[in-house]
């Protein structure tokens, strides 16, 4: 299982499960839409996917940090795929037809993952004590790795230039963070959890939250490949990927027979 | 220029190993009735019953439509986006349109 599989059987009621499942579809459904974008650039499928499981290609550094606690499955739905939401309507106007298109569906899902994910935090956080300090802890692990979601800083940045030029992402990485942070301390605050930054404060002449140094340096690492879960999720899709081979085959070769017998 | 598409066709052999040798079908749903099919994306299957099982799986997980067409991408002879001449042919011919034609104010609505 990857780590967010596992809570799919371990989920705290048959609503809950039911729930997590359809994200999960959802999720399969958004990475179909994005490899067939990248189809349309020449690439094949397979191409793509052998590169994901010989770690030739990058995903989001996101997906390398384990899920500990039911609480994990709240806080990702709130704030990772709440990131997400905030980079992916940018990129429903993006210069790249078939990128787009994929983009303005994938929102219309994401928003369900989202709010099911604060509605987990929301029922913890009026909980028991335990409950509550179950949420507080997933907020403090999860908070840094969401901000680190929009990518470096725009200094920093190796692609954005470019990027920005041909109108592929038309906001830029600072911004985006800055949108997500004004967006969501006021919903911690509902919550009533504390955001796991002494420095966060809002800034009246901005007009935003000030927020305190992101460790880049656990950026680059996991990006690298040296996360938490990096080794773990990309042996078990490998692992997944060759369990499953029979399927593929039998697909095959059931076509091939209908097409002797037409 | 004809765009071809691309994908395996009945011919192709394949071993099974991957999905890039099923072919590409382009998926085409119709959101109610009274609607035309219109495309909402592609997909690999290795045949059309199997293309129609996954286009619900992909594309219709909260009721988006009431039929879903799925056509081998093959299938789908494409005019050329750089070939301005093909479609331009009607730009020299405004008289095809309502608003070429004055008509006098006291006539009312027409």
């Amino acid at each position: 299982m990857q780590p967010e599989g596992n809570w799919i059987t371990r989920a705290p009621s048959l609503k809950r499960k039911a729930i997590l499942m359809a994200k999960v579809q959802d999720e399969a459904g958004h990475g179909l839409y994005l490899y067939s974008a990248a189809e349309t650039l020449g690439v094949t499928r397979d191409e793509v996917v052998d590169k994901l499981h010989t770690g030739r290609h990058k995903y989001s550094s996101i997906f390398n940090y384990p899920t500990v606690t039911w609480a994990d499955i709240g806080a990702i739905g709130w704030l990772v795929d709440g990131a997400a939401i905030t980079n992916q309507v940018m990129l429903t106007r993006c210069s790249y037809g078939p990128y787009a298109r994929a983009m303005v569906r994938i929102c219309k899902e994401e928003s369900f993952h989202q709010r099911q994910g604060y509605e987990i935090m929301l029922t913890l956080s009026k909980g028991t004590p335990a409950q509550k300090d179950m949420a507080q802890d997933a907020l403090d692990r999860w908070w840094w790795p969401s901000l680190m979601m929009f990518g470096p800083p725009d200094a920093d940045s190796t692609h954005s230039e470019q990027s920005m030029e041909w109108k592929i992402k038309r906001v830029s990485n600072d911004d985006l963070r800055q949108q997500f942070i004004d967006m969501t301390v006021p919903q911690a605050e509902y919550l009533g959890l504390a955001i796991p930054d002494p420095d966060l404060a809002w800034n009246e002449a901005r007009g935003h939250y000030d927020i305190g140094p992101i460790d880049w340096d656990e950026f680059w690492e996991v990006v690298a490949g040296r996360g938490p879960m990096n080794q773990e999720r990309i042996d078990h899709k490998n692992q997944m990927w060759d369990d499953n081979a029979w399927v593929r085959e039998a697909a095959s070769a059931h076509a091939r027979k209908q097409r002797k017998t037409a | 220029m004809v765009y071809e598409g691309h994908g395996a066709t009945d011919d192709t052999p394949t071993d099974g190993s991957g999905t890039s040798e099923w072919p590409l079908w382009e998926v085409f749903i119709r959101a109610r009735r009274g609607m035309s099919h219109i495309h909402a994306g592609s997909l690999h299957a290795p045949d059309s019953e199997t293309a129609l099982q996954n286009a619900r799986d992909v594309y219709t997980r909260r009721r988006e439509g009431t039929s879903v067409w799925v056509v081998p991408s093959t299938a789908i002879a494409a005019s050329d986006p750089h070939d301005e001449g093909l479609l331009a042919s009607s730009d020299d011919k405004p008289y095809r349109h309502p608003t070429f034609y004055e008509i006098p104010e006291e006539v009312g609505h027409m």
